[in-house]
């Protein structure tokens, strides 16, 4: 059974998916930072590919995409960087990527790359669920790679059903329609949105993410889902670290602060 | 129809909607009702009233006689630079904001590069009463004052993409993060045939009043509809998709897209997209575009603002990969040259866009009776400072 699946069903709930982007603030900070997240055992880790027009990242999940590619971040030093460590843990590694990047690195010889890294599930915000089951999905199955899709407030009763019938992963709720790295509090419309789709009592583990930010923002996110995921804050928290810490450091207390 | 879209938004292997979740209702919304309210008698009646008596339309099909005689050929002129506001957008602006308004929205975003996209969609925010915020690259904004200017008082908002390069291809990513941000009220014009389906495919039908009138006057004026060849340049395409749509189908007329060579196609500072590009997704849609191996997104160039985009319309992907459209790139130089020669030859002052159309000529073997349309597709007013410059140094 893949590590994801294995820690949903020894899942005591709220779980905690941290996402980074890989080759920031420096290069070689990739193994630190993961290292750093399965020691303050976060539940799994979504590691960000850097892009050049993340278009459906915020601002903050952007410059930090800028900034690992000029420190010269490529696919390959990646997968080098997580390869080892990826083999050496049961915390599930997710990778974040658009399609473009697939592409351009040849879609089978990228499934096979994260085969090779114990990477079984992609998130690919830009591969919409249809085009997904016509072109790739008989590929991911056959290489035994799942990937997560996001639904929203505006997602349809049916097209919930619909993608809960070929995930094999989690399903991503969006906690509103918006971009990454905006935080505020969670409102009614929302709260009436996760329950909406607690009641549908899907297959496929939800995983709340967008706008989490704190332990507050976090409670409430998992009191409807079987756990939240935390990218913009967490990188912020990265940016801001002072000379004289230790990324160590910062993920020691930003982890804490969120399970509160 | 072999060069038009599929069911599912493809022009072969080019198109489609390749959007995160967040767009999908918005996106689908649009798909689903985009042909039927455009068959509409009341919206086909506002349209025709307005590319008319407020666009000035039908632009004229100019026979160039002095250009003819240059180059020993046959050669028209078909005149967007004589729409309000100054070039084809409009045609696209006036279509899309009839669209909004019949799907209830109120708020109106959109990109720009060079500006001229965001003045058109300005204007017809200013005609229609509603806000229209316009995403420009905080390097354009430096660089494109007098349009950045014009759409303050047309009374649109600016507002600064300071992100990644600062400039189109970024403006384009914030106005797709404003639409994710409000998917209500708000609709996104896009300015040319890009995008996720049904962009392309919806602007090259409001763009296509261009070949519409083009088969009429040719009527008229050669008693034939089909001239030998139709040539127009190409960033994303929008004058072009307009300028071939009639003709896509009568294989007797050549179809010359004519790209952004830049300082030379490999001198690193290009935007000849078909050449240098690769099969990849940009803004949504899968198309040819300028990429790193890695599929990081290449900034282009080009001295015309308007064909500085690093991607190329899915359409016109698909009509050069199947061989429909011959692909010229015109460098810089070339292309200030055109500029000078049609202005004194025919007293017309391109824009610097069209003006890479104009310098193909260069490049074909025309023959003394064949007839080419050339797509001019915008007035150089918002080029004098590059023309300024140019004869200066001369």
């Amino acid at each position: 059974m893949n590590r994801l699946k294995k820690v949903f069903e020894n899942s005591k709930g709220k779980l905690l998916n941290i996402y980074f982007t890989a080759g920031y603030p420096r290069l070689d900070d990739t193994e630190v930072t993961l290292k750093a997240l399965i020691e303050e055992g976060v539940d799994m880790i979504e590691i960000g590919m850097p892009y050049s027009d993340p278009m459906a990242d915020g601002p903050t999940i952007q410059e930090s995409s800028k900034i690992a590619l000029d420190n010269g971040l490529t696919i390959n030093t990646l997968f080098n960087q997580v390869e080892s460590m990826a083999k050496n843990t049961n915390t599930p590694f997710i990778l974040m990527g658009y399609l473009n990047q697939m592409m351009q690195f040849g879609v089978e010889r990228f499934l096979d790359r994260c085969v090779e890294c114990s990477i079984e599930t992609l998130i690919i915000p830009d591969l919409p669920p249809d085009l997904y089951h016509e072109e790739y999905k008989s590929l991911f199955d056959e290489k035994g790679v799942s990937v997560v899709f996001l639904i929203t407030p505006q997602t349809s009763k049916e097209r919930i059903q619909y993608i809960d019938s070929i995930s094999n992963s989690f399903i991503y709720v969006v906690s509103d329609s918006s971009i990454t790295g905006k935080t505020k509090e969670i409102s009614s419309e929302q709260q009436e949105y996760f329950q909406r789709i607690r009641d549908m009592k899907l297959n496929n583990p939800i995983m709340i993410g967008f706008g989490i930010s704190d332990n507050k923002s976090f409670e409430n996110a998992v009191a409807y889902a079987d756990g939240a995921i935390i990218g913009s804050a967490f990188i912020k928290a990265i940016g801001n670290k002072k000379e004289d810490q230790s990324i160590v450091d910062v993920v020691r207390n930003f982890v804490n602060d969120i399970k509160g | 129809m072999k060069y038009t879209i599929d069911k599912k938004g493809f022009y072969g292997n080019f198109g489609g909607a390749f959007i995160p979740e967040m767009l999908h209702s918005n996106v689908t919304e649009l798909q689903e009702n985009y042909l039927g309210i455009m068959q509409e008698k009341s919206f086909q009646k506002e349209f025709r009233y307005l590319l008319k008596h407020y666009t000035g339309r039908p632009s004229p099909l100019y026979y160039a006689h002095r250009l003819s005689d240059k180059y020993h050929t046959n050669i028209y002129l078909k005149r967007e630079d004589l729409n309000h506001t100054g070039a084809h957008k409009i045609n696209n602006t006036i279509g899309q904001i009839l669209m909004a308004k019949k799907l209830g929205k109120t708020r109106i975003i959109a990109e720009t590069g060079a500006g001229q996209h965001g003045v058109a969609t300005a204007t017809v925010c200013a005609l229609m009463g509603l806000e229209c915020i316009v995403y420009m690259g905080e390097v354009d904004i430096e660089r494109q004052k007098p349009n950045v200017f014009r759409m303050k008082m047309l009374g649109a908002e600016v507002r600064p993409a300071t992100s990644g390069s600062k400039t189109l291809k970024d403006a384009t990513n914030e106005a797709i993060r404003d639409w994710i941000n409000n998917p209500l009220d708000t609709f996104y014009i896009i300015g040319s045939v890009v995008g996720p389906h049904p962009y392309p495919d919806m602007v090259a039908r409001f763009q296509s009043v261009i070949s519409e009138e083009m088969k009429q006057q040719m009527q008229e004026l050669e008693g034939k509809p089909n001239p030998d060849r139709i040539i127009a340049c190409v960033g994303g395409g929008s004058n072009a998709a307009g300028a071939y749509y009639h003709y896509l189908d009568d294989e007797d007329v050549e179809l010359v897209s004519v790209e952004a060579g830049g300082e030379g196609i490999h001198s690193g500072r290009s935007a000849a997209t078909s050449i240098l590009g690769t099969e990849g997704i940009i803004h949504g849609s899968r198309t040819l575009l300028m990429q790193t191996e890695d599929g990081q997104i290449i900034e282009p160039h080009s001295i015309s603002a308007g064909l500085d985009y690093p991607g190329i319309g899915p359409m016109h992907a698909h009509l050069i990969k199947s061989g429909r459209a011959q692909v010229l790139s015109i460098e810089d130089g070339e292309a200030l040259e055109a500029a000078l020669e049609l202005s004194q030859l025919e007293g017309i002052i391109p824009a610097l866009e069209s003006s890479h159309a104009l310098a193909a000529l260069n490049y074909l073997e025309l023959k003394e009776n064949e007839i080419s349309i050339i797509c001019l597709s915008g007035r150089g007013d918002k080029d004098l400072q590059t023309y300024m410059k140019f004869m200066g140094n001369e």
